[in-house]
């Protein structure tokens, strides 16, 4: 062998010990960051002392990219945002460009919609509760029976869009196509049989003992605070704060329903868990009367453009109830083919906001049931 | 909720000192703007939140807009006799509009189920005086898209907590959100800590192998 000069690496942050505090970098590979995030955390013995949320890891400038293409063109792109919920990005964005251009909506299409975003709501929520009880110990099982109730909920997305994902669903002034032939009753079915699947969930989580002493006064958050930092959605309502913009914007035609509202007493990672499944009971009663109420009519305003659709110049910002909270789309029009300025508020990066004040004092375990509760995704994180 | 031009009244009337501007919004007047300058943008922001009529306590969205040097070109047409003989004679007068990033704040009261209010503000060009106030203080949720704004825009924000890269990583020079930003042809290069271990193995793949010993 021939003596070769020894190459010098470049200093690797590493792991360091001061005094009592140990730094560590948490994921980005860690299996409940639900992604690739990665925390910076600070212990001292297993308490967390400073935690600085890293991400970024999946960011493609989606609001560039949004810039560079026409109007109707990013629609499959918003897809890509939180990919659990595709429909709701869907109407978000659809949504924003309705209020800016002033379109109309046939009313066929405001049920479908409605319909459609409830059904997400009941997928997300399921699959997020089992992903959370992954988090807690909780391994296979539970998240098993909930990816098996979201399987049933794909197929009808797969039935009326063609992908289980990806759906591609909105349009300017409506919806892209019809219900298939026998679509509605196959909803019907799966509406009807879900609250058995709630049953069986209530009856693993409301009295766990291991539930209760992983997540009861776990990162707790005053309602004070949530508002001051944003927080959307369940996550905001855990803290009993009434704030559903469904109710409070009353978009689409969300007024001619009955539903109420849960919240939280506490704030902290136990009432944001069963924010999702009393939610779930009241997205059941909203698709029951819209599947009972769905009217016939077109689907889609013929008036509306599709090739060189240019909305008029100014700016709007339109927003939804997201599963995860206030999905908001903030567009500016210069009048030309494509948005002068097309910006996505999404409630996963701002609902981080305070993950180190939700999670300082607690232990290192704990971190992730908190990150599980929030529930975050990070194509939409990062966008 | 009042009017955009009753707050801007009330602003005024509370703060003498402070300079607010209505922006109209021709697409939908309700979502209509103030632009504030920087010197009171704190102090109108606390005043927005604090007011018992207004309670804007939650700031939705936060975002930035690059618009870079233009010259926009107005065409008027006006008849006017030439020669005895009328004519239609078209005038083009350019006006260069300096450059600027702006940031948007989409306020909202949770207390009272009322909003939007929209507020913008302005950096003085697009080069070395990016900077304006942050709004981090008043509203919490301000701070990582304000971390955002200056990530991808390169706004500057004063007052801000904690302002680092967000998105793209600590290393990365440019603003990729600028209109103006080109990408780099050598795009996908950036150093790593592999460098030093693969110019090694070049250097052993480089160095021929030693005949047999003896032989």
């Amino acid at each position: 062998m021939v003596m070769h000069e020894t190459a010098i690496m470049p200093p690797v942050k590493t792991s360091r010990l001061e005094g009592d505090i140990l730094e560590i970098s948490m994921g980005p590979q860690h299996p409940s960051t639900h992604g690739v995030f990665r925390m910076n955390v600070a212990l001292a013995g297993e308490v967390v002392v400073k935690l600085k949320p890293v991400f970024g890891y999946l960011h493609r400038n989606h609001e560039k990219i949004g810039e560079n293409t026409t109007w109707l063109d990013s629609m499959p792109y918003t897809d890509r945002l939180d990919y659990f919920c595709s429909m709701t990005n869907n109407w978000a964005y659809a949504l924003s460009v309705e209020k800016l251009a002033g379109i109309e909506v046939p009313e066929r299409a405001e049920y479908l919609r409605v319909i459609l975003a409830e059904l997400t709501r009941l997928q997300n929520h399921a699959s997020l509760l089992g992903f959370l009880l992954s988090d807690t110990g909780a391994w296979g099982t539970p998240l098993m029976y909930a990816l098996r109730e979201r399987e049933k909920i794909l197929d009808l997305f797969e039935a009326i869009s063609g992908a289980r994902m990806m759906c591609n669903f909105m349009r300017f002034g409506g919806c892209r196509c019809d219900t298939p032939d026998g679509w509605l009753d196959r909803a019907r079915k799966v509406v009807n049989e879900f609250p058995a699947f709630l049953d069986e969930l209530d009856t693993l989580i409301v009295s766990n003992e291991i539930l209760i002493a992983r997540m009861q006064e776990i990162g707790k958050v005053s309602a004070e605070l949530a508002i001051n930092a944003g927080l959307t959605g369940p996550t905001l309502r855990a803290s009993g704060v009434n704030y559903d913009l469904r109710k409070v914007d009353g978009y689409g035609i969300y007024p001619r329903f009955k539903f109420r509202v849960p919240l939280g007493a506490h704030g902290d990672c136990y009432d944001r868990m069963m924010m999702r499944t009393l939610e779930m009971r009241e997205s059941i009663s909203i698709l029951k009367q819209a599947l009972a109420d769905i009217p016939e009519g077109p689907v889609l305003n013929p008036k509306v453009k599709i090739r060189n659709f240019r909305p008029p110049v100014g700016e709007g910002y339109g927003r939804i109830e997201a599963p995860k909270g206030e999905l908001g789309f903030y567009l500016v029009s210069e009048g030309g083919v494509s948005p002068y300025r097309y910006r996505v508020r999404p409630p996963s990066f701002v609902n981080l906001t305070i993950l180190e004040e939700m999670c300082l004092g607690h232990l290192v375990a704990d971190v992730m049931v908190i990150l599980g509760s929030i529930d975050i995704v990070l194509g939409e994180v990062d966008r | 909720m009042e009017t955009l031009e009753q707050i801007a009244a009330r602003i005024t009337a509370a703060m003498p000192e402070a300079k607010v501007a209505i922006v109209p919004n021709p697409a939908l007047p309700g979502q209509s703007s103030l632009r504030l300058s920087h010197d009171c943008a704190v102090a109108v922001a606390r005043f927005l939140r604090d007011d018992a009529a207004l309670r804007l306590d939650y700031c939705s969205n936060v975002t930035g807009i690059d618009w870079p040097e233009r010259v926009i070109k107005t065409t008027v047409k006006t008849k006017q006799i030439v020669d005895g003989v009328e004519k239609e004679v078209t005038t083009v007068s350019e006006e260069f509009q300096p450059g600027c990033l702006e940031t948007v704040y989409h306020l909202y009261s949770m207390a009272l189920k009322h909003g939007p209010v929209v507020i913008r503000m302005r950096t003085a060009d697009r080069a070395d005086q990016c900077h304006m106030p942050s709004l981090t203080p008043v509203w919490k949720s301000a701070e990582f898209q304000e971390r955002e704004a200056f990530d991808l825009y390169g706004i500057r924000f004063d007052g801000h907590p904690d302002l680092r890269r967000i998105l793209m990583w600590d290393e990365f020079t440019d603003f990729p959100m600028r209109k103006d930003y080109r990408e780099p042809d050598d795009y996908d290069y950036e150093p790593t800590a592999h460098d030093a271990v693969v110019e090694k193995a070049a250097r052993h793949a480089a160095t021929p192998a030693q005949p047999f010993a003896g032989a």
